[in-house]
């Protein structure tokens, strides 16, 4: 039905365009996760993405949109030649892409290698904003380390002084445990124990003895996906739910609360969007969503969303010339963007500048509480630009 | 760390032991003793737990119907699957084994997309067993789970008693060790055959039903498992069931203690103790059907 109308639309628009022969289509090349683990928030990208480019007539920077789709699976050690085949193969002009870390780290090098547009709608990986930015290169999502650091100031204001910390021994959990780190110590608190498990190992039990050992103020932890919901069931069934307090980055509760059963209920987490938020571009975006796909959005949608909103005011500003990298990168810069989580502005090694968001779960979502950090800014360690 | 840390430790472990025992049963059946590398062995485990998410409406939601139920249904799979794909194997290389099983992988990968989707599902233990027992002043300790490792000892001991005592367990070795001369005295092998793999899938999906209230159920599930059940399977040594079992056992040992001592190590600490072992040992903690 949605590809249906996808197809009724785009040959509307080509016909109506066909007059025109000099203004070539512009190849987006979407490079997500179609099988695996990240699936859905695949899906969820190219939704959000296609919807902003339906909004706006089948075109960014004054051309029509063409989609070339590839499954990255997820796999890093497929990453180099996926993005090759994308940039030599279909000489796509602009490269959106993805959700799994290792992977957009391998689309960056390239990226930055080739000058190919590149906007990343999802991984977090501080290193995409940091050693490897450049002028050409764009996140609309997060770094791991903002919504850590924004829990760390968190809950240094609510008078936690001992906190012990788990995550899966990987860069998204360790970046997300520095940035929390960070400031939980700047701050006064001190992290008495940093304990990890190889991902994706979701044997907790042990750790979860050794959390009871210490005796902690409160526990501050990031999880996704399925390791998420055994870990906050896990950490229920230990009893320790009761005598310490469990935090952690909004992946934590973010489409695991249902699976969860109700053990992730009063959670508080951060990220940088929440149900229900107080901002009129959300409502609009929301309903538009939910009319256009059948479901309702989610963080990965809003991302995808703003991937497209960030391409079509860069390629705006050069009437749709990919090759002029340097004015669609000052184009962005001094854009403020109307995202559904509330405006945001991009850093110079853009990534956004963002207000994170205090959430806590209940039933099957994560109303705002209040706003944690307002318009952080990720430090983009080692970025030269 | 205090004595009644260790101790819970020590439960922590002996518990994630017997709960890996229960997913590498059915692999020493099929790879153990019927000798085919059966890397299909993590779906048939994805299958069980998908059907204690998707049977449990249809059964009406009473956990023991939907494990019966479940149990069956994986046993008539694998009766099929022997027939149609396995029985060709026994003859061929290692290589084409793994091959098809490989495939058998993808194929239950996407049919599990298109039936059920992407999401992670929970699935609520019964009742009587959802509730927690306090450990001293420490935590609490989930019924559930010493729930699931009673039920491991119960089907370990019942395996090595069919395996030790009785006809069928003597016949299935036997034929482990030669096909053609089992044969030959009268017995029909392809058919036993037959039902020892329909067995083996029967126990992988009772395992993965079994796991789902602990594990939840998410894509990908069976992938997970499947590495360490092979290493149970080859430390404990090939064909052996009490192997099996005390190679669990211990890799449960090494891999809580390991995360708490060691954490940096974690992550290897099985596969260097497999690799001692079989260093020391190279066909494994204990040679063949016993």
């Amino acid at each position: 039905m949605k590809l249906f109308r996808a197809t009724v639309l785009a040959a509307a628009v080509l016909c109506a365009t066909s007059a025109h022969a000099d203004d070539k289509p512009l190849k987006v090349g979407l490079m997500l996760p179609a099988t695996g683990t990240y699936a859905t928030l695949g899906s969820a990208i190219e939704n959000g993405f296609k919807l902003y480019v339906d909004e706006n007539g089948g075109k960014l920077g004054g051309r029509d949109v063409e989609y070339v789709k590839v499954d990255d699976e997820s796999d890093p050690a497929k990453a180099t030649d996926n993005v090759n085949k994308l940039i030599k193969g279909d000489k796509v002009d602009v490269l959106v892409g993805t959700v799994h870390s290792g992977v957009a780290a391998a689309m960056a090098k390239t990226a930055k290698d080739t000058g190919t547009l590149l906007v990343v709608p999802n991984a977090g990986a501080d290193a995409i904003t940091g050693p490897l930015c450049a002028p050409n290169i764009f996140r609309t999502s997060f770094t791991n380390w903002q919504p850590g650091y924004a829990m760390g100031e968190v809950m240094a204001e609510k008078g936690y002084k001992k906190v012990v910390t788990i995550t899966w021994k990987y860069a998204a959990g360790d970046e997300s445990v520095n940035g929390f780190k960070e400031a939980f110590e700047k701050k006064g608190g001190e992290v008495v124990k940093q304990l990890s498990l190889p991902f994706p190992n979701v044997e907790f039990q042990a750790l979860l003895t050794e959390i009871a050992a210490t005796k902690p103020d409160a526990v501050y932890t990031f999880f996704a996906g399925a390791g998420a919901v055994k870990f906050v069931k896990d950490y229920k069934a230990a009893g320790l739910m009761g005598s310490i307090p469990l935090y952690g980055a909004g992946f934590l509760t973010d489409g695991t609360l249902k699976a969860q059963g109700g053990a992730g209920e009063g959670l508080m987490t951060t990220l940088h969007y929440a149900d229900e938020l107080d901002v009129p571009k959300d409502k609009t975006f929301r309903a538009a969503y939910s009319k256009a796909y059948d479901a309702q959005p989610d963080v990965y949608a809003v991302q995808g969303y703003d991937a497209a909103q960030v391409l079509k005011i860069g390629l705006d500003a050069v009437k749709g010339d990919v090759s002029k990298t340097a004015e669609i990168a000052a184009a962005v810069e001094a854009a403020e963007i109307d995202s559904p989580r509330g405006k945001f502005t991009f850093s110079k090694a853009h990534n956004p500048v963002q207000d994170i968001y205090l959430r806590e779960a209940k039933g099957e979502k994560n109303p705002e509480v209040s706003v944690a950090s307002k318009a952080l800014a990720d430090p983009a360690k080692g970025c030269r630009m | 760390m205090d004595f009644s840390i260790f101790l819970i430790q020590c439960l922590n472990a002996l518990q994630y032991g017997l709960l890996l025992y229960l997913v590498a049963m059915g692999l020493t059946l099929i790879f153990g003793i019927m000798g085919v590398i059966n890397l299909a062995h993590g779906s048939f485990y994805m299958v069980g737990a998908y059907m204690a998410f998707a049977l449990a409406p249809l059964v009406g939601g009473n956990f023991f119907a939907t494990l019966l139920v479940g149990v069956a249904l994986a046993a008539v799979l694998g009766y099929l699957l022997e027939w149609a794909f396995f029985s060709f194997l026994y003859e061929r290389e290692h290589l084409q084994q793994v091959l098809m099983t490989y495939g058998l992988i993808l194929v239950f990968e996407e049919l599990r997309s298109l039936l059920v989707g992407d999401d992670v599902y929970g699935v609520t233990p019964p009742d009587f067993l959802a509730g927690s027992i306090a450990l001293g002043d420490v935590m609490t300790y989930p019924v559930y789970r010493l729930f699931v490792s009673a039920v491991c000892l119960l089907l370990a001991l019942g395996m090595y008693l069919v395996f030790t005592r009785t006809r069928l367990g003597m016949m299935i070795r036997a034929g482990s060790v030669n096909r053609e001369m089992v044969q030959s005295l009268g017995i029909d092998i392809q058919f036993l055959y037959r039902v020892v793999f329909a067995a083996g899938v029967a126990i992988a999906a009772f395992a993965g039903m079994v796991a789902a209230p602990i594990s939840s159920v998410y894509p990908g599930m069976g992938n997970q498992v499947l590495i360490i059940c092979f290493v149970v399977v080859v430390i404990g040594g090939i064909g052996s069931i009490r192997g099996a079992f005390f190679a669990a056992l211990l890799i449960g040992l090494v891999d809580t203690f390991g995360k708490v001592l060691l954490p940096q190590a974690s992550g290897v600490l099985v596969y260097v103790l497999m690799a001692l072992i079989l260093l020391w040992k190279p066909n494994g903690l204990f040679k063949a059907a016993g």
